[in-house]
């Protein structure tokens, strides 16, 4: 094969969905040994050209060449067979199995037909686990190792499979920064053994550190393609979102007043009698943004749960605007004027199989005018949901439409508008731009900041410290179920926080 | 009427249609390789059916209790909870109908009749409601809960039956008075006879009721959250157990009124069971086969009824043994739930008629 021939090229793709045109004349090439990043917004097409790729989808036109030959990849076991694998963003693994017995799933290697050869898988896989350093215990259950290694576990299942071109669908979102740094790590790695690596993504930073060329998408089309060597971050963001971004967030100095959540000694055990939260104090004020800033696991989750009701607590005290709503149920909580943007939008924001117009009233469809003596009110709702849809730019095709449908961007938007329009005092904001491209997570954190001029309360609780340190007024860490130092944004920098967070007091850290 | 259109829009139909064609192809292969005669045999069903106004009267009376059973099953559905216990809920259903159509004297004519459905209903939504109840409260699995109580429903009816209501030597109850009856006596005239009463309307009504509930009131709107994400519906505030409860209540009151009805529009006694009469247990199938909308339910259960009353028509006709009517019924359930098959059935199609958009 001619070393210019590229590993797979995709000529002219377009695909079509009812209203929309996903992907509208895509070409674009892969050369052996590089990692190529896809770069878009949420809903630009660079998961439907990937699935076009994988063989979930059959392009409407265009074709595709693997190797120089064309090809149609009309399932995932022909892409499989071509050497093509996908690491997906939510991982596809059976829980109670082993690494092994989840690697070998669909293509076990059998000893006289029958008996599974656990052994030589075993091997096979510690061997390919070497290669390319992945450090993967092949005996290890699936649901006792780390998220990380769980992705690790993914890529071996494309190398078991013979894969030389790995597509990996926002391989970043879920992990910690330390197995971000692993992750790039292996992906160098798996380039320098002769592997071909298409990256989705919508970090500017991760492309910067890691691909060769990159690939920009905005509404299904392909705006240009870069070497990354030869462009910088602002200069893809501006190709991405189609305008000049600041990464910077605008904003005037806090005029903090009266105290709207206290929370005193509030003291939460889990199953087991291990306290998760362990006396743990906090005031957040009209007009100012609170900073949560910790490591996952350090009592976030249990926290977020027990200021909205949805988990009750053993002991201290929660008080909005000097109302007790310790332990009370969510719908008080939120009649008190707590809005909440949760953590998991899947599971607690939006009901997936609910139209936009229903959920859009998912907390206020008992309240007049939506609830007309026990019936809903579906033109109230309905201008309900067209208001908040356009006010916020929430891109979706109708309210009709379940919510499902659209992308994650989208959906936070969705969630964000509803929880905004309830005008609370107090806005408890959960890792709000997860997973989102930089357009809307300069949306969403300029809705964020808007609230706080209004005169609320907001309450940010985010793993990523750009977010934390650009965002807050006051940022407060949090360690083991305590919060255990005070810091002003302008006063600190990564590296302090980092060490706050691993649970080193500071000195200068004013409580 | 747009509206209308959208709930019968070709897709959500097509499923169903096609699985009941491809199951009554199972069949008639199956009617081939006993050596019998399947077109004899269909048509015979057919004409049982359709073929003088007592059977067709008789066919009504069969679909009405199955419309109930079905709605029972698919409301709880929507709610995400699947019942089992519809069986059981209509059993203790027809018991409380007809311990009040004995027992309770001096009523007038309706206001009786009205009396007994009423304690029909709510017998059987009381049993679901326990269920329900121990679900929500206990954690307990419905599945296992309702199944259970379809035999302790089944006993605590004859039990009633033998040491309450019974006729003397015989092995059903005594007779209910006429007060309150639900027979419609000039519409049986009208079908020769066949067994025609007011439960069938009411049944239709149900149907009406269970699509305006579930998709137009707060209630509804409430129990569908709760089925589809019962996280996000205690994020919004509701209260995710008693909506439970809520929803097995009303899914058991739909099934105890199909008891009451048969009791009080049919029989006008209770038989002590010998085994149990299984209209509960193809509540389920219809549910499914109506692709759980009331809507579907009306047509599901007319299909199921007709096939198991004409079945008998088709040993008489063509000689086939009724339990092959069962295979067909299996095997359009088998064909809904494996809808792949059906996809793959159909794709010839859909390119066929992508290809002449193309053109």
């Amino acid at each position: 094969m001619d070393a210019a021939t590229p590993v797979v090229e995709l000529k002219q793709i377009t695909k079509r969905f009812p209203g929309i045109v996903a992907n509208d004349s895509i070409s674009l090439k892969l050369h052996k040994g590089e990692i190529h990043a896809l770069l878009g917004e949420n809903g630009a097409g660079k998961s439907t050209l990937m699935n076009i790729v994988f063989g979930l989808y059959q392009p409407d036109e265009g074709s595709i060449e693997v190797n120089g030959k064309p090809v149609i990849i009309d399932s995932p076991n022909q892409a499989i067979e071509l050497g093509i694998g996908m690491v997906h963003q939510h991982f596809k693994l059976v829980q109670p199995f082993t690494v092994t017995e989840n690697i070998v799933l669909g293509m076990e290697p059998k000893i006289a037909g029958v008996h599974l050869n656990y052994r030589a898988s075993v091997a096979k896989i510690k061997a390919l686990s070497d290669q390319y350093g992945l450090r993967v215990n092949p005996n290890a259950k699936i649901h006792d190792i780390s998220v990380g290694m769980q992705q690790r576990v993914e890529i071996l299942k494309t190398l078991y499979r013979g894969a030389d071109i790995l597509i990996f669908d926002e391989p970043t979102a879920v992990l910690t920064p330390q197995e971000i740094g692993e992750l790039m790590g292996i992906m160098k790695r798996l380039v320098a053994e002769g592997k071909s690596i298409i990256l989705i993504t919508h970090k500017l930073k991760e492309i910067m550190q890691i691909s060769d060329t990159v690939t920009i998408i905005r509404r299904g089309k392909v705006i240009d393609t870069l070497k990354t060597s030869l462009t910088n971050p602002n200069e893809l963001a501006e190709k991405m979102v189609g305008r000049s971004v600041s990464f910077k967030v605008d904003k005037q100095p806090s005029v903090p007043k009266q105290t709207v959540l206290n929370v005193k000694n509030l003291v939460s055990k889990n199953k087991e009698g291990i306290p998760v939260l362990n006396g743990l104090d906090l005031q957040v004020r009209a007009g100012e943004i609170l900073g949560i800033a910790g490591v996952d696991g350090n009592g976030q989750s249990e926290l977020i749960e027990a200021l909205t009701g949805l988990s009750k607590v053993d002991s201290g005290l929660i008080e909005i605007n000097g109302k007790d709503i310790t332990n009370k149920a969510p719908r008080f909580i939120s009649e008190s004027g707590v809005s909440h943007i949760p953590e998991d939008r899947h599971k607690h924001g939006l009901v997936l199989d609910f139209s936009m117009s229903e959920n859009m009233v998912l907390e206020t469809y008992y309240k007049a005018p939506y609830n007309k003596g026990g019936f809903l009110n579906k033109s109230a709702i309905d201008d309900q949901a067209k208001r908040l849809i356009e006010q916020f730019d929430v891109r979706t095709p109708s309210i009709e439409t379940k919510a499902r449908a659209l992308s994650g961007g989208n959906q936070q938007k969705a969630i964000i508008a509803r929880e905004i329009d309830k005008d609370p005092d107090l806005l408890i904001a959960a890792q709000p731009t997860r997973g989102l491209d930089v357009g809307a997570i300069e949306f969403v954190q300029k809705q964020l900041v808007a609230q706080r001029d209004k005169g609320k309360a907001v309450l940010l609780i985010s793993f990523e410290l750009d977010e934390i340190i650009n965002v807050s007024d006051r940022i407060a860490v949090i360690y083991e179920g305590q919060i255990v130092g005070e810091v002003r944004p302008e006063d600190t920098n990564d590296q302090e926080l980092g060490l706050m967070m691993a649970g080193s007091k500071v000195a200068g850290g004013k409580a | 009427m747009n509206k209308l259109f959208k709930i019968f829009t070709v897709n959500s139909l097509l499923t169903p249609l096609v699985s009941i064609v491809l199951g009554l192809i199972v069949g008639a292969i199956i009617m081939l390789i006993g050596g019998y005669d399947p077109i004899l045999a269909y048509s015979s069903l057919f004409s049982t059916v359709f073929g003088n106004l007592y059977d067709f009267g008789e066919t009504i009376r069969e679909i009405t209790p199955l419309i109930m059973t079905g709605l029972a099953v698919a409301f709880a559905f929507r709610a995400g909870l699947f019942n089992i216990g519809a069986e059981g809920q209509y059993i203790v259903g027809m018991t409380a109908a007809t311990a009040v159509g004995i027992k309770l004297t001096g009523l007038p004519i309706v206001l009786h009749a009205i009396v007994a459905i009423i304690a029909g209903g709510l017998a059987g939504g009381i049993w679901a409601g326990i269920t329900g109840y121990l679900k929500a409260k206990r954690g307990v699995n419905e599945v296992i809960i309702s199944i259970m109580l379809n035999w302790t429903g089944l006993y605590l009816s004859n039990y009633i039956v033998r040491n309450f209501l019974l006729l003397k030597g015989q092995q059903r109850s005594e007779d209910i008075q006429d007060t309150a009856s639900i027979s419609i006596g000039w519409l049986s005239d009208m079908f020769s006879d066949a067994r025609m009463h007011w439960g069938t309307v009411i049944a239709i009504l149900a149907a009406v009721f269970f699509y305006v509930f579930m998709w137009k009131s707060k209630q509804g709107y409430e129990l569908r959250a709760v089925g589809h994400n019962g996280d996000a519906a205690k994020y919004a505030g509701m209260n995710v157990k008693s909506n439970i409860v809520k929803a097995m209540f009303i899914s058991g009151i739909f099934a105890g009124l199909g008891g009451a009805f048969q009791v009080l529009g049919v029989f006008h006694y209770q038989a002590i069971f010998t085994g149990s009469p299984g209209v509960g247990f193809d509540g389920i199938a219809v549910a499914l086969i109506g692709m759980n909308h009331p809507f579907g339910i009306l047509l599901s259960a007319a299909l199921f009824g007709t096939l198991t009353y004409g079945s008998a028509g088709m040993s008489f006709g063509a000689d086939v043994p009724p339990e092959i009517i069962r295979i067909v019924i299996g095997a359009i359930i088998f064909f809904i739930a494996a809808q792949g098959i059906v996809r793959w059935v159909l794709k010839p199609f859909y390119l066929k008629r992508k290809k002449e958009k193309v053109l």
